[in-house]
């Protein structure tokens, strides 16, 4: 694996080693010590352009725990309008001897340019591109549905060795501005799993109807089809009207209220009773409590939210594991 | 100066003899070779000769954007690509919505002297879509403007577009319509379906162009007006203008070299390189629009050349800015595409390419008309087409100062070998030929 870009760069069996060695991975952080000497002597740049306290956090710790060396560069803005371009913060970083460059951008395609484009060397990590991929969310999302679903069936606490055939996952909110609903339909898909995206049609991309999955607009409906697990999306409260975005004076909003997105798509305790015994309940965060999940659900005993960020942690350490470890030794070999 | 064009095939018909002298083409066949005397010899055996080509939509970018490409650079692109004439689009900086600004385009065209470059005027002032500019100046200035265009912005005020419409009826001018609904597209970046859906880019739907072609077609139908719709793009474009035809209402339509060319799946590089405005469209579109091309229901082919800096392009997808040139390539993709597929002869060429846009642009009469048929005593405006050459796309061999083609590297069938100027030479095989050297 040379860069990580897209859920797309990952077939059946290279996502489930990632899952694997995530797994691996795991249980070095129940040590007293948790910090392994894998990536000593290598450098890794978390490059910034959009906030996301919690996705850098989270890198940083795997990049510290496998002994890299760790950059923050946090670039605000963007492009000619605003300062350094990209092309020019690749060279600096390609300059600085940089071995992965973890990228967040709010444009969809950011990562795929720094890999392609001939600026850098290093290997790409895609931390989250605009509305495009988010590749380790959905494998953190994958670690954690197999953790709790599929480890019982095969006899190990971490599911390991097993994809998600047979499983049913329904994702549910803003499809259409949602890089962590591509990436999951994309990666759980491949692991074998049944996807159901529930979102009001307006949030649901054109295009959408050609992806690997289901569609539907009703949440109860898919409720009561039992899924094994539901994803809630995070809303953002200014897909609703108000100032619109790209410079457009107002936009029409995607949705009428929010109090009309939480009766339709919400869910809440009287949903979450009509789930199957077994079925567990995720969010990407940042949640928006009493918006797209009540309290009830955030907090109930099926609630995987603090145990997905836990296992983000593993995810990205097995990630960058893949990345540099197994390019050192294809170095060495050469 | 005389040129004696030896066994060229006028639109591909039988060889034949020309000679122009002092800027008018002579005689033809076994008189020209009679007549030639002193005249320079161009041997044109295998070649196709065409009137001089015509460009509707070109953006030489100057006033204001000289890194990009200037009046010199992008005639010198044009006669290379085997124009004799080109309309340069308002939306310079300051935007040519006066008369002053047209004139100093004007100018600067007479003054590079590569091809006639007529300017467009704005309809409305600095394109921002709200008052309509002097077209009455513009119209009568020195540049004598007929094309009025806010390209690069959509007349989307159905009430200006109207006015619009209306007014240049005063001079038989004609409203150029880059047809985008504003609100259908905030922050769009690519067509919207299948692959925008993947790559996760803002679409650019469809029916934001189709809903103001089709107002727009009903507004030229009610005021009695000539409309021109720009680079039409979609399946349901080209259907909305052959209603309006069948309706003898007085529409005209464009395609690009690009639109008849490539697909949004080239969005899945994220290459800037393939970002344009309106967006490449699926392949379904494409068969649409060459099928158009063919049948008549699109009357021309419009570069769109659209010269941007490295800087410009050199990013990442939603900071680049839209567009690419197409001066030096639209023959070799109409020919492509279109000739070497059978679906049109070069009479057809000449037809979309020449004769067409110049009757559009009103730029066909007088004693320096263009887009003329090869005839004797028209102008000695004339491009010679060697329709088997192969030839690879090289962006660094281009004379425009911008790079941004999207064709860098394929192969294309049919090349321009010489270009003719009321008889002076601007291109022979294939090389720019300064003023006073043939």
């Amino acid at each position: 694996m040379r860069h990580l870009l897209s859920v797309a760069d990952l077939d059946r069996d290279a996502a489930v080693l990632v899952l694997d060695t995530a797994a691996e991975m795991a249980k070095t952080q129940g040590r007293e010590i948790k910090k392994l000497p894998t990536l000593r002597g290598r450098t890794v740049v978390n490059l910034f352009f959009e906030d996301s306290t919690r996705t850098r956090i989270s890198f940083e710790a795997a990049a510290k725990r496998l002994s890299a060396d760790v950059i923050n560069f946090s670039a605000k803005g963007s492009s000619v309008s605003k300062g350094e371009s990209l092309k020019d913060t690749a060279l600096t970083l390609q300059a600085m001897g940089a071995d992965a460059v973890v990228v967040r951008h709010q444009a969809s395609g950011a990562p795929h340019r720094l890999a392609n484009a001939g600026w850098l060397d290093a290997a790409v990590l895609n931390a989250g591109d605009g509305t495009h991929q988010h590749p380790t969310q959905a494998l953190l999302d994958a670690f954690t549905i197999r953790r709790h679903l599929r480890g019982p069936d095969v006899g190990d606490p971490d599911g390991v060795g097993a994809d998600l055939s047979g499983l049913h996952v329904a994702i549910v909110g803003d499809v259409l501005h949602s890089r962590v609903a591509r990436s999951n339909v994309g990666l759980l898909t491949t692991l074998g799993a049944r996807v159901t995206l529930v979102a009001p049609p307006t949030l649901v991309p054109i295009g959408a109807d050609r992806w690997p999955c289901e569609i539907s607009y009703h949440l109860d409906e898919v409720l009561d089809s039992g899924p094994d697990a539901v994803m809630m999306l995070r809303v953002q409260r200014e897909r609703m009207g108000g100032p619109g975005l790209a410079g457009a004076a107002t936009s029409a909003g995607f949705f009428p209220s929010p109090l009309e997105y939480t009766r339709q798509y919400g869910l809440d305790a009287r949903r979450l009773a009509r789930l199957p015994e077994h079925a567990i309940v995720m969010h990407p965060g940042p949640m928006n409590r009493g918006l797209e999940i009540s309290a009830d659900a955030a907090d109930s005993p099926r609630a995987v939210i603090v145990e997905q960020v836990a296992n983000g942690v593993a995810v990205r350490m097995a990630v960058l594991y893949l990345l540099l470890a197994g390019d050192r030794e294809k170095g060495t070999e050469a | 100066m005389r040129h004696l064009l030896r066994g060229v095939a006028p639109l591909g018909g039988a060889p034949t003899d020309l000679l122009l002298a002092d800027g008018v083409i002579v005689a033809l066949g076994a008189d020209a070779a009679r007549e030639a005397g002193d005249a320079t010899v161009v041997d044109g055996g295998g070649l196709v000769a065409l009137p001089g080509l015509v460009d509707l939509h070109t953006h030489l970018r100057e006033p204001g954007r000289e890194d990009a490409e200037t009046v010199e650079t992008g005639s010198r692109a044009a006669a290379l690509g085997g124009y004799t004439a080109v309309h340069a689009m308002a939306n310079t900086s300051p935007v040519a919505d006066t008369a002053g600004v047209v004139e100093q385009v004007l100018r600067l065209g007479q003054d590079a002297g590569w091809v006639d470059v007529f300017p467009v005027g704005a309809v409305s002032v600095g394109l921002r879509g709200e008052q309509l500019a002097e077209l009455g100046a513009m119209a009568q200035s020195a540049a004598r403007v007929r094309v009025f265009s806010d390209d690069g912005m959509c007349v989307h005020d159905p009430v200006l577009m109207r006015r619009a419409l209306e007014y240049v009826k005063a001079f038989d001018g004609v409203v150029a319509q880059h047809a985008q609904e504003p609100r259908l597209t905030a922050g769009a970046q690519m067509h919207e379906g299948v692959v925008s859906a993947e790559v996760g880019l803002a679409g650019w739907p469809a029916v934001a162009e189709e809903a103001i072609i089709a107002r727009d077609v009903l507004l030229a139908q009610h005021v009695e007006s000539r409309l021109h719709v720009l680079h039409l793009s979609t399946a349901g474009s080209v259907e909305i203008v052959r209603w309006a035809k069948a309706r003898g209402i007085a529409v005209t339509a464009e395609a690009t070299p690009h639109h008849l060319s490539l697909t949004d799946d080239l969005a899945r590089t994220y290459d800037p390189l393939y970002k344009v405005n309106p967006p490449l469209r699926t392949a379904e579109d494409v068969e649409a629009v060459r099928a158009g091309l063919a049948d008549g229901t699109i009357d021309v082919v419009g570069t769109d050349h659209a010269p941007h800096t490295r800087e410009d392009k050199d990013c990442e997808w939603a900071a680049a800015a839209f567009g690419m040139t197409g001066l030096e390539t639209a023959l070799g993709i109409v020919s492509t595409t279109m000739v070497a597929t059978g679906r049109m002869t070069w009479a057809d060429v000449a037809r979309v390419m020449s004769h067409t846009p110049a009757r559009i642009g009103r730029v066909d009469s007088g004693p320096r008309a263009q887009g003329r048929p090869l005839e004797i005593g028209e102008p000695a405006n004339v491009t010679l087409v060697d329709p088997a050459a192969r030839w690879t796309v090289d962006p660094a061999a281009q004379a425009s100062t911008s790079r941004n083609t999207p064709y860098g590297g394929m192969e294309l069938t049919g090349r321009v070998v010489a270009t003719f100027l009321r008889g002076r030479p601007t291109v022979l095989d294939g090389v720019l030929v300064a003023e006073g050297v043939a």
